[in-house]
């Protein structure tokens, strides 16, 4: 007995029971509601799309990590099925499957790989591959089959434009908004999901179980998706109370488009967000007013996820200025 | 009675508490054949022997001074006769001198009462007190061994409001303080009334994490018959019973940084460990030569809280509660969260081992680390309102003056960052490193 080694190091001798595993397979979880959105609304064609890319996203991480970087794969912490959902739930259902396979190879390839791989990679890797998508194939990426509910035929490949499209195009035109307002869904089916729209975005209650989740399972802390969402609510409620008529109201804009997607899901990314609450609070806010500016001033009608990549950039300024109130530290 | 249970604000994490021993009462444990006394039991410069081999030494006999202010006496643990005085390995690793003795009978000094009378009359004038707490070789038994004579010293143009005792006992597993406060109430009071009549302060506040409800509902019924001493319940956090989380959740004042001490903000904080000793020093001219130490482990046979002889070998305590068990991984003098791990059982009790803890080999090792995901856990946990994720970055990379930028030194090293991180990197190993670094490169440039 005695002579049996004892193992020594310093403490602590405990550690807790989350791992990387758990945290990525938490955030897995709390996107199954908005995937079955997505499947409800969508069919088949949500299915084929998340399919293709989780399997393309895991598989590319394989083969760089195992024949190019040659070393250890480590597809299974997650990391990568979660880039692949988060693409998928970024284009229309009915995109074809070179493109997403293209845009798997540019998020894992070039967003993260080429970084250094989980951990390193300044820019959310999903956006990364879904903004190259929208740049390269603007046809395919805004082209919206309307949900399966609302359509005569499964079949027939029906596309709408989204609530977002019609209301920047109207108002620019000169329309009321009032009028506008008649030629898009209820509130209440944007809620739901019940609109055009990408794959993972249009049902806000699917997002928001995912939201309360997580949040429940402490993976993520309320600062980013709040601050994001208040930013663009109050940004857009001060327009829309000075000119009610060129202007959209401020639950329109929180309920169209990514911005519970972006809020929820890829601006709260640990890997690319900031490290303290306080320099959360400036992240989230900032990511609001941009999304503001270029939905209402820029050449797309949605910026969510140009914001939240223009802001991943400022991650690290951010992390030097925003730090902790340090304990005994006299205020003055 | 509804009871607000306070707590530190930032930082903090819950390891379970296993706390096997809780019910098992303090006892005493069967003499050993000879005791290893180190002569540097505590902060500051080691004693000085007075003593020679084949020297007859009875109890409680003084056998080093303490050399210098910021040292403590060290008294004989048993009698006997004076082996060797040698360099043997200590709970760090390190070999360091200590005395060695052969055990025959057990002879006390004949002023020591021993006797379990309580005396509750304090005698002995203010001066008199801290004297006696310094011929005694009493130090903080809480784990830290800073000698309490120099924290009973005010220093001059400061002022002590408030004496606060520690009786969270945060550290998952340990016990020993839990069991005083059970086993020896009244005791703890009148030592608490000796710190109070020392320092001339007339507050003293006991806080107690939740998870102790027993010794919450002794003490608080004791604490009336008391004038000036109450009663905390605090919530169930490690690390509470760090001088700077307790001041904070007990009087909501922030220990200012190194070298700021708890005394800038007008407290004195003091272990229940240190403050029973205290009682038997100053009411039953008793020397600190024995202490309770908990051995514990989810393996052990019998968990046990003993009353050990200073320079005991741990594996005679080992021995006492069944053993040490076949899978045993790893052995931690204190707790899982700050105690050392030792690399035999031939090491000597001594003033500050609050427990020894058992781990089975299956959780003795680290797991394996992963990249950084910038989850920042770290920097959620930590009390002092740090950045682990940033320090341990720049330890690692030798960038130790924006480490010092960073506050390094101001690190508890209480381990939440490492605890906590889900790529189970050891931050807290890289702290320490960049913290040791910039305290030598103060030292350096003050000198």
């Amino acid at each position: 007995m005695n002579n049996k080694l004892l193992k020594v190091s310093l403490s602590p001798h405990l550690s807790g029971k989350e791992s990387v595993k758990s945290i990525m397979y938490g955030v897995v979880i709390a996107l199954v509601p908005a995937f079955i959105a997505g499947l409800y609304f969508f069919g088949i064609g949500a299915l084929r799309v998340t399919v293709t890319a989780v399997v393309a996203c895991v598989l590319f991480e394989y083969v760089i990590q195992k024949y190019l970087l040659k070393v250890k794969p480590t597809i299974s912490d997650g990391s990568a099925i979660i880039t692949g959902l988060l693409l998928a739930y970024n284009v229309p259902s009915n995109i074809s499957a070179g493109i997403i396979i293209l845009g798997s190879l540019v998020a894992i390839g070039i967003a993260k790989m080429s970084f250094g791989g989980l951990g390193n990679n300044p820019f959310n890797p999903a956006l990364v591959g879904r903004v190259f998508l929208l740049i390269s194939f603007p046809v395919d990426m805004t082209s919206w089959p309307k949900p399966i509910v609302t359509r005569a035929s499964v079949i027939d490949a029906v596309t709408a434009a989204t609530p977002l499209a019609i209301v920047k195009e109207g108002l620019a035109g000169g329309t009321p908004y009032s009028i506008l307002l008649t030629q898009i869904p209820s509130y209440w089916d944007m809620f739901l999901g019940n609109v055009g729209g990408c794959i993972g975005e249009v049902s806000a209650l699917a997002l928001i179980i995912g939201l309360f989740y997580m949040l429940y399972k402490k993976i993520i802390t309320w600062h980013i998706p709040i601050s994001m969402t208040g930013s663009i609510f109050i940004f857009t409620g001060i327009m829309w109370l000075i000119n009610p008529q060129a202007n959209a109201d401020p639950v329109f804009h929180i309920l169209t488009g990514g911005v519970l997607l972006g809020a929820i899901f890829m601006a709260t990314d640990m890997v690319t967000s900031p490290m303290t609450p306080k320099g959360m609070l400036i992240f989230g806010s900032a990511i609001g007013i941009l999304t503001v500016i270029i939905r209402v001033y820029g050449a797309y009608p949605e910026g969510v996820s140009f914001s939240i990549l223009i802001m991943n950039a400022f991650v690290p300024i951010i992390n030097r200025f925003c730090k902790p109130k340090r304990f005994g530290e006299i205020i003055k | 009675m509804a009871k607000v249970l306070k707590t530190f604000p930032i930082g903090g994490v819950h390891p379970c508490d296993n706390k096997l021993s809780a019910s098992k009462q303090i006892e005493p444990v069967v003499l050993p054949a000879t005791v290893t006394i180190p002569l540097s039991q505590h902060i500051g410069a080691p004693a000085t022997p007075i003593v020679k081999p084949l020297d007859i030494v009875k109890v409680g006999q003084l056998i080093a001074k303490a050399s210098g202010f910021v040292s403590a006496n060290i008294h004989s643990s048993v009698s006997g006769t004076v082996k060797k005085i040698d360099n043997v390995p200590d709970t760090c690793g390190y070999k360091r001198p200590a005395i060695i003795i052969d055990v025959e009978d057990d002879v006390w000094e004949n002023s020591i009462d021993r006797t379990d009378s309580l005396l509750k009359e304090i005698s002995l004038s203010q001066k008199d007190i801290v004297e006696k707490v310094q011929e005694s070789g009493i130090v903080g038994l809480g784990g830290a061994t800073f000698p309490t004579h120099v924290k009973l010293s005010v220093p001059k143009g400061k002022t002590c409001e408030y004496l606060l005792i520690n009786g969270v006992e945060c550290e998952p597993y340990l016990t020993s303080d839990h069991r005083l406060m059970l086993e020896k109430t009244e005791e703890i009071f009148v030592g608490i009334k000796i710190v109070m009549k020392a320092l001339g302060v007339s507050k003293a506040i006991i806080g107690i994490e939740n998870n102790k409800k027993d010794a919450i509902d002794k003490m608080s019924a004791i604490s009336n018959n008391y004038d000036g001493i109450s009663v905390q319940a605090l919530k169930v956090q490690y690390p509470q019973g760090g001088e700077k989380q307790l001041a904070k959740a007990l009087i909501n004042r922030e220990i200012p940084a190194p070298p700021g001490l708890p005394i800038d903000v007008g407290c004195v904080i003091q272990n229940v460990g240190t403050i029973y000793a205290i009682y038997e020093a100053v009411q039953k001219n008793k020397p600190l030569f024995e202490r309770v130490v908990t051995i514990t482990g989810r393996s052990i046979k019998n968990s046990s809280n003993f009353l050990a002889r200073i320079g005991t070998s741990i594996s005679v305590l080992i021995d006492a509660s069944g053993g040490l068990p076949g899978d045993t991984g790893k052995i931690i003098s204190g707790g899982p969260m700050m105690g050392k791990a030792l690399n035999t059982t031939d090491i000597p009790v001594s003033k500050g081992t609050s427990g020894i803890l058992i781990l089975p080999e299956q959780i003795s090792s680290r797991t394996n680390i992963s990249n950084c995901i910038r989850c920042a856990k770290c920097v959620s946990v930590c009390p002092l309102g740090l950045e682990p994720y940033l320090l341990s970055k720049l330890s690692l990379r030798s960038l130790f003056d924006k480490a010092e930028s960073e506050q390094v030194v101001n690190c508890i090293e209480c381990g939440c960052c490492s605890y906590n991180c889900p790529s189970k990197i050891p931050l807290l190993d890289f702290i320490r490193l960049g913290k040791t670094t910039v305290m030598k490169n103060i030292r350096n440039r003050t000198k």
